[in-house]
């Protein structure tokens, strides 16, 4: 066992661990944050996606005892402490990106660490920046939608006001 | 604001037709979800399960010793420990009366027949633990020959995957147009045709890969036992479960929490789900077994996998005579739930929307040593179509036409409508040449030809090509009578609820099971409308067999269908059993009360009105209501459809072919869908995109490969390629909209539309980029190796897997020739 101290969500945590036990697994089974979900065992999918130290990483590949010392964020810390959601989640709503949900909480925080880094993605800059993220359900479209729409508000550019939608496009 | 104000501007909206945003986002969004593997119980036990390595065997011995005294090890079993009570994975579709059913253990007691197949279980107290012991069982085998090439195993004399049954066909299912009386003598068209084109077309192994792994907890309570699965189908769960084991169907609750994607993939009797409650039976303590993705995708059924022997007959002016069908069909090494019925419910499919006189259908159920197949979206639809809508383009250049006028010479016209087809099915309604226009446009068509045109006389390297589907599919499962008459094992029936609460707030109860739809959204908009109140106002609760004790649950397009008609009657009995008690409250006759956005008024006596909403606070009080009823206006109703519906579209694909890398591109996709009436436009457009992704998927990038051992050597996401974002394309996507006739709601159901009409297309435009240059087939998926051995070396493009392996006859190429792997190393688990 080896004990790390990791801040998560927020919240401080000292706990003791195997060396072998992956961040996503210390993160559902030891702190019950089961708002992050394992879809896969090969880092394909993208489902376990949190922040580290403000960086997106599939939790599964990386051991807990790596995170010591560190502060993770997950889907269920992102919004206000007031519980508005991120703008990230509300395009995400707005913009239906989601169905079954499984993958959500990866893609919004793989989409989170995009438009950090590239505040007005094209297109085709969201596709590729979101393809280490795997959804099944929604054929990407309204995810590509959705990112581009909260990276205009996270940027400043629109006071949030959705592209209409429902109309198909 | 003025007093002429008319009563349609004071009116509110109809819920039904906006776009509303989901309700089921703000858990899913914030990572507030109930998944099956969020939960815990106290004193839970984690099961892993051992699974064979080889395709093939006798089980010669089991030692189960060292894994027993592993640490923190509670139980290891074999397939001994529960041969008695474990009953047999049930198939509720024998769709020939001789069908033949070998008999499928959750567990393997004495053979293997597909890798991955249960052979143990160990019982830990935490999942590692449980999976650290996994490797000390100890299991020796005998091996036998892989069965893994239907065209192989149909033949005499062929090694048997079952040596207790005489041949490795399960049935034969014919259905003939002549014989039915709905259709012509088949032979008698093909003998008399001017023009006859046969073609072989192979429909890949699909895996269905929901996001969210399969997942079972079960809790004894005495003798009650409570079980949270991953499935799409927890009332066909409860009572199969109550058959199989012998729990009594009023002793199983089964609850379906959120649940992340199905596509027909979690339509299951798993054998994990019987053997987690057998372990907590035989434990007497709450169990967990959650898959990895490995395990996913190599014990979970498969999809799709036939081999299509089609056959077309015309004469020289285009005008088709007659369409013949055989199937092999790939039943994997066992039968499941409705593993035989996905391509017999195909059968009805092959003619499409075309004007067939006669049309015979069989197909052989075939077993090998593979996973089983059944239910992946479209199940049996997306096969046919493919079928008919590249049949179609092969007989367009036979006769040297366009491809699209073939089609509008042959299809059914809007004024024929109902019509019924060569295969005995009553199309409803729709307008194949509208919907098939404004894909055109949506397209940018005649420009798209033009550079067709201009690329294909320069000699670009990277051609371009344009492919049509105009493709019908049957939904709403399903008329009960006409599942029983193809002797499937249950109705097609659906249920519903609404209480009406004391504060006026709607619980509406679903037999539908939802697993990523937007049930209770669409619901809602429904209900708001039928009873006048507020979308907010109602809940939708679902998926707990204790909560919601009658349904069918979701798939086959039937949810909005049957199960949104459900909850139409139900909010019609509600209404007529206020309006009794209103009539009663305001002291008037009920002749005179009209019911309007959620009131009741007296006409001609303005200001005399009473709510619904406060009625359900009227009988709660129950201190004033009529003598003849109860004090109650909450209702159950029960939806069994006449006649499926039938959605139709157009689906256009434009591609570019890069000659010289084998690379395709999809250039441009437009589909205009026409699933009848739209309660929700924003779910509409989600479920064509996501039905896009997955068809195009199996055209472009998904196969279920194995080896010539009979390993999946497509076991991961590395290896099974489902599409990311950068994979797909932008779709334009637009509708028509003609009612369904056969429900009141009008709705077609589009669960499964994109992903039955967009893989021929796709496949149909990469040959039109690429026919001059003597490419008339490609296997999909159409990987670039593929494509660029089919322009550069002739043929199909070749296999993927080692030689002698496929479905598919197991072409060989020079890369693959003689290429084997030994079982030693494969299966690693």
């Amino acid at each position: 066992m080896s004990q790390i101290n990791v801040r998560v969500d927020g919240v401080d945590y000292t706990d003791d661990v195997e060396p072998r036990t992956l961040l996503v697994h210390y993160l559902r089974e030891q702190l019950g944050k089961v708002g992050t979900v394992v879809g896969c065992d090969t880092s394909n999918c993208g489902a376990c996606t949190v922040h580290l130290d403000g960086e997106a990483v599939k939790s599964c590949t990386v051991f807990a005892v790596q995170a010591d010392g560190s502060e993770v964020t997950t889907i269920e810390g992102i919004g206000s402490a007031d519980g508005a959601l991120h703008p990230m989640q509300k395009a995400f709503h707005e913009m239906h990106g989601l169905q079954c949900g499984f993958c959500t909480p990866g893609m919004i925080m793989a989409s989170i660490d995009l438009v950090n880094d590239n505040p007005d993605p094209s297109e085709d800059e969201v596709r590729e920046g979101i393809e280490g993220n795997l959804c099944r359900c929604t054929g990407y479209q309204n995810i590509v939608r959705a990112v581009q729409q909260a990276a205009a508000e996270m940027n400043g550019r629109t006071a949030g006001a959705a592209e209409t939608m429902g109309a198909q496009a | 604001m003025t007093v002429t104000e008319n009563a349609a501007e004071l009116a509110p909206a109809k819920e039904v037709g906006q776009a509303r945003r989901r309700k089921e986002d703000a858990r899913l969004i914030t990572g507030r979800t109930t998944w099956t593997d969020n939960m815990t119980l106290p004193g839970m036990l984690h099961l892993a399960v051992v699974r064979s390595p080889v395709a093939h065997a006798k089980i010669t011995s089991v030692d189960l010793t060292a894994a027993q005294q592993a640490p923190n090890v509670v139980a290891v079993f074999s397939g001994r420990d529960f041969a008695e009570e474990q009953g047999s994975i049930p198939c509720a579709w024998p769709v020939t009366p001789d069908m033949v059913n070998p008999g499928h253990p959750s567990i393997a007691v004495d053979e293997v027949n597909h890798v991955g197949e249960a052979v143990a279980i160990v019982v830990a107290r935490s999942k590692s633990a449980a999976q650290d012991a996994v490797e000390l069982v100890d299991i020796d085998y005998d091996v036998l020959p892989p069965v893994l090439d239907m065209e192989e195993a149909v033949k005499d004399g062929a090694d048997l995957v079952h040596d207790q049954l005489s041949s490795n066909t399960s049935y034969h299912f014919v259905f003939d147009a002549g014989d039915a009386g709905t259709g012509a003598n088949t032979d008698e068209a093909f003998t008399d045709a001017e023009v006859v084109v046969s073609r072989r077309f192979i429909q890949q192994r699909l895996i269905p890969a929901f996001m969210e792994p399969r997942s079972v907890v079960v809790q004894p309570q005495g003798d009650n036992f409570t079980m949270w699965s991953a499935t799409q189908v927890p009332h066909v769960l409860r009572v199969m479960l109550a058959m199989v084991t012998g729990v009594p169907e009023h002793k199983l609750r089964i609850v379906a929490p959120d649940v992340g994607g199905g596509f027909g993939g979690k339509l299951q009797v798993n054998p994990e789900e019987v053997l987690s409650l057998l372990v907590a039976r035989r434990l007497g303590k709450p169990v967990k077994w959650t898959e990895t993705r490995s395990e996913s995708l190599m014990a979970a059924h498969h999809g799709r996998g036939q081999v299509q022997y089609v056959d077309i007959a015309a004469d020289r002016e285009g005008n088709v005579k007659g369409l013949r069908v055989r199937l092999l069909a790939d039943m994997g090494a066992y039968l499941r739930l409705i593993t035989p019925g996905v391509p017999a419910l195909g059968a009805f499919m092959f003619p499409g929307i075309y004007k067939f006189p006669a049309y015979r259908f069989e197909c052989d159920g075939v077993f090998t040593n593979k996973v089983p197949t059944d239910a992946y979206r479209g199940a049996g639809r997306p096969e046919a179509t493919f079928a008919v809508e590249r049949i179609m383009d092969e007989l367009a250049v036979e006769l040297g036409v366009d491809p699209l006028e073939l089609r509008r010479k042959n299809w059914i016209k809007a004024e024929e409508f109902p019509f019924t087809t060569v295969a005995g099915l009553e199309y409803d309604s729709g307008d194949y040449d509208a919907a098939t226009q404004q894909a055109l446009e949506l397209l940018g068509y005649d420009e798209l030809r033009a550079e067709q045109q201009r690329r294909r006389e320069s000699g670009d390297p990277v051609q371009l090509g344009i492919g049509f589907s105009t493709f019908t599919e049957m939904c709403g499962l399903a008329p009960s009578r006409v599942l029983g008459s193809l002797a499937y094992g249950a109705g097609g029936w659906e249920s519903a609820s609404i209480r009406m609460l004391p504060t006026g707030k709607v619980e509406v109860v679903t037999g539908s099971t939802p697993h990523g739809q937007g049930h209770e959204t669409a619901w809602s908009q429904l209900v708001a409308d039928q009873l006048g109140v507020p979308f907010e106002d109602v809940e939708v609760l679902h998926g707990d067999t204790a909560v919601s004790p009658r349904g069918m649950d979701t798939y086959g397009s039937r949810s909005l269908v049957v199960g949104g008609t459900a909850v139409i009657k139900a909010a019609d009995k509600v209404v007529a059993k206020a309006r009794k008690v209103a009539a009663h409250l305001l002291e008037a006759s009920e002749d005179d009360l009209d019911f309007s956005a959620g009131k009741f008024t007296v006409r001609g006596t303005p200001g005399a009105e009473i709510g619904i909403q406060e009625i359900a606070l009227a009988v709660f009080a129950a201190h004033n209501y009529p003598e003849d009823v109860e004090p109650s206006i909450d209702a159950d109703a029960t939806f069994d459809p006449v006649n499926f519906s039938f959605p139709h579209g157009t689906h256009i694909c434009a591609m570019e072919v890069d000659t010289e890398t084998g690379m395709v591109k999809i250039r441009k996709y437009a589909s205009v869908d026409d699933v009848g009436v739209i309660v929700n436009p924003l779910i509409v457009e989600g479920q064509i995109h996501g039905g896009l992704a997955q068809g195009i998927a199996q055209a472009l990038y998904e196969e279920a490969v194995y080896d010539a051992d009979g390993n999946l050597t497509t076991g991961s996401f590395v290896d099974y390629l489902v599409p990311s974002a950068a994979d797909l394309p932008h779709f334009d996507t637009g509708n028509t909209v003609h009612a369904a006739p056969g429900n009141p709601i009008g709705a077609k159901g589009v669960g499964e539309a994109g992903c039955i009409a967009s893989t021929p297309a796709v496949v149909n435009a990469a040959l039109d980029a690429v026919r001059h240059l003597g490419v008339s087939d490609i296997l999909m998926p159409l990987t670039p190796e593929r494509v660029w051995r089919a322009v550069h070396q002739g043929g199909d493009g070749g296999d993927r897997a080692p030689a002698g392996t496929n479905a598919y006859g197991g072409a060989q190429t020079e890369s693959t020739a003689g290429v084997s792997t030994d079982a030693s190393l494969g299966g690693e688990l």
